[in-house]
């Protein structure tokens, strides 16, 4: 029996196909164990997998973050979201729009501008990302004549929580940055979502957005780039969303980095 | 009208059938969201109890989405076959599951029944069946289409080439789909999901994938995913156009935010017929579906997730696709929490689709913020190919870079006919064996003849 033992253990992709890798990051020509995956190829995905798990699950570590923020010279306020921990957070969209009951923005002044930061569906992402950016963002808003004043935390944050926040805070524009919902390839991606005359109830189609914001995204530094021409735009036009399209050629700049 | 149980001295009452309908639904998140589901393990037994002694006939003279402001109500009702009806037109509910279980439903009776079911019916039924009924009942049915193969037939399992790349790469679609036709998928359909709606892309794919399959003669359909309007403009300029897309939904407002009419549907799929594509048959319509898509639309009129997915069959049935699928995992865990919920709802889906006589498949799939994960896909797939599912989708590796969720591999297709028996449609399964693929037992080669493949090769070369 043991003599027709011709098939190997472990079958190789088409020599063909390893060249075809460079058109795809799709995981083709993995080979196959049999019916199976290799078990480097299984175990892989089981990494790839675990790192996104881990990042839904993960929190802000708010200390460190709102240090930096405070050295740029922003006043720094903390609420939550009515979503009390992240499986309501997962099954209730609802209450991760809305703040908390006991949410106080009262002891942070008025700004024109707010920055909202949320957890999103990865506090990894704005945990890698959010003080790159802001370093970069916050000057340039300045240097282009917009007060920013005041930076707010929120936990079990969804992307409209920005609203009620903006609204308190009697700003004009809201800039929310908040962790996108974590791929295989990529646990750590921010988004940005600006919202002109922010207050409950604004439809998504008012908001501009910028995606992917990470190391082997759209680098922080260009993102601030873009956020800071579209939030000078909104403020002029007194407007936000579909009416509202990002300059082409620095979403080319972005692109090129 | 109110609705009455009662269990071990305690009664229950439902103000109407919407109600009853909502809260004898097994758990799951998106009803919850609704805030319409029952309010404790007890309320949703008492509500199947009395949703078991509701007479079947009930639901033609009520309906839970009202008739006048709904042309999917309309189209329930309308296409409603009293004839085919007629041999359970006395059943209740319960009575209707015991029936299917019995020696009495055959494939050839539920075939027959098919036109006579309307989608309440058998989102009712499905709501007292545990999973091995589910699956009992859906391996009975047969749901027989064809285009340039024939899927459904006894014994057959059909999969979707899924070659998705985010940019819409031309090199990047073709290299995944290489990947995929030597690993043996892509019977039902080879598709892609485009990033943009723009007709240019559209066209542009829709050349790449027909020129791949007449360079291969590979005897499957081809199908670009783009909405159906964009599709008819496609058509208009001459696109090599197999098989029309469309997501739809079970109500005429969620198909509204979706951009779609039933005439609309209907003029994209008299664009598709006229091009007499298909060589064994000509079923060009292939549409998805998914639980929680109503509701978050805010289009699902206070009506449960299953019920509403149930409608969306019945609008697909309109249309004699070729296939249809359900997202079952993708809508997210705001409708299907986890594992467990995802996986009776694919169950679920199949067996309300093939009841209606769709050619139902699934794409066994999840998200990273649901509670789920390969194992739970393992399960699913071998449960909804033990339930006879039409089809299923695959992606390289069960990662789709493109729409960001986990999907099955094409190694997950060698398993499933490997532990099972199911052969591809025998059309695709005669060009495996063609283009020595397979072996005499069906299965891969371990090492088939590159040569056999360097058409699609060269191709890549020249779209370099």
């Amino acid at each position: 029996m043991s003599e027709k033992n011709e098939v190997p253990t472990l079958i190789p992709p088409l020599e063909g196909l390893a060249r075809l890798r460079q058109f795809t990051a799709a995981r083709i020509g993995l080979g196959r164990a049999g019916i199976g995956l290799p078990t480097a190829a299984h175990l892989r995905f089981a990494a790839d997998h675990a790192r996104a798990k881990d990042a839904v699950y993960s929190s802000l570590d708010t200390k460190p973050l709102a240090g930096g923020l405070k050295r740029l010279g922003l006043k720094v306020g903390f609420v939550r979201s009515a979503a009390r921990d992240r499986d309501e957070y997962l099954r209730r969209p609802d209450l991760g729009r809305r703040l908390d009951e006991e949410a106080s923005l009262a002891n942070l002044p008025p700004s024109d501008v707010v920055l909202v930061v949320a957890d999103g569906l990865s506090a990894a992402a704005v945990d890698a990302n959010l003080l790159p950016l802001a370093d970069v963002l916050v000057p340039q808003l300045r240097a282009r004549g917009i007060e920013i004043e005041t930076a707010v935390f929120v936990e079990q944050g969804r992307v409209a929580a920005g609203d009620p926040i903006g609204q308190a805070l009697k700003a004009r524009l809201v800039i929310l940055l908040i962790g996108e919902r974590p791929g295989l390839s990529s646990a750590d991606s921010m988004g940005c979502y600006m919202t002109f005359a922010p207050k409950p109830g604004t439809p998504d189609s008012r908001r501009n957005c910028i995606s992917n914001i990470r190391l082997g995204g759209l680098l922080p530094r260009l993102a601030a780039d873009q956020i800071a021409w579209l939030a000078a735009e909104a403020l002029r036009r007194e407007v936000s969303g579909t009416s509202l399209k990002a300059d082409p050629t620095r979403a080319i700049e972005g692109k090129s980095g | 009208m109110v609705y009455r149980a009662s269990i071990d001295g305690t009664s229950w009452s439902f103000a109407d059938l919407k109600e009853l309908m909502a809260k004898a639904s097994p758990q799951r998140s998106g009803d919850e969201l609704a805030g319409i589901a029952a309010n404790s393990a007890m309320e949703r037994v008492a509500a199947q109890c009395a949703l078991a002694d509701l007479p079947l006939a009930r639901f033609l003279e009520e309906a839970l989405i009202p008739y006048e402001k709904d042309e999917v109500t309309r189209l329930i009702q309308d296409s409603h076959d009293k004839t085919a009806f007629a041999p359970i037109s006395h059943l209740t509910v319960g009575g209707f599951r015991e029936w299917l279980l019995s020696a009495k439903a055959t494939p050839a009776a539920l075939t027959a029944l098919a036109p006579g079911l309307t989608p309440e019916m058998v989102a009712a039924t499905s709501k007292i069946m545990r999973l091995q009924d589910l699956i009992a009942v859906g391996a009975k049915t047969r749901v027989v289409t064809a285009f340039r193969d024939t899927l459904g037939l006894e014994g057959r399992l059909a999969s979707r080439l899924q070659p998705n790349h985010p940019t819409d790469d031309s090199r990047g679609i073709a290299a995944s789909t290489i990947d995929g036709l030597l690993m043996g998928t892509g019977d039902a359909v080879i598709g892609v999901n485009p990033v943009t709606d723009a007709t240019e892309d559209y066209v542009r794919i829709c050349h790449l994938l027909d020129d791949i399959r007449t360079r291969l003669d590979i005897p499957t359909q081809t199908c670009v995913l783009g909405h159906v309007t964009t599709a008819i403009q496609a058509i208009e300029r001459g696109a090599p156009v197999d098989l029309v897309f469309q997501s739809v939904a079970g109500s005429e407002k969620a198909n509204e935010g979706f951009g779609i009419t039933l005439g609309l549907l209907e003029e994209a799929r008299a664009a598709a017929l006229a091009l007499k594509r298909g060589t064994v048959g000509q079923n060009v319509m292939y549409f998805e579906t998914g639980q929680g898509s109503a509701l978050s639309a805010d289009a699902h009129w206070g009506v449960d997730q299953v019920t509403m997915e149930a409608r969306a069959h019945a609008v697909a049935r309109r249309f004699s696709p070729l296939i249809v699928n359900t997202v079952v995992g993708f809508i997210g865990p705001e409708y299907l929490y986890n594992g467990k919920q995802i996986i009776r709802a694919g169950l679920e889906d199949h067996f309300c689709g093939k009841l209606l006589g769709v050619p139902m498949g699934v794409d066994v799939c999840y998200t990273n913020h649901a509670d789920a994960d390969q194992d739970d896909m393992d399960a699913l797939l071998t449960l909804l190919v033990t339930a006879g599912v039409t089809f299923v989708i695959a992606v390289p590796g069960a990662d789709d870079i493109m729409l960001n969720y986990q999907s099955l591999a094409h190694h997950d297709m060698l398993y499933i006919r490997e532990v099972t028996g199911r052969r591809a449609a025998p059309e695709f399964e005669a060009w495996l064996d063609r283009v020595g693929l397979t072996d005499e037992q069906r299965r891969l080669r371990p090492a088939p003849d590159p040569v056999l493949f360097a058409p699609a090769l060269a191709y890549l070369g020249e779209a370099a």
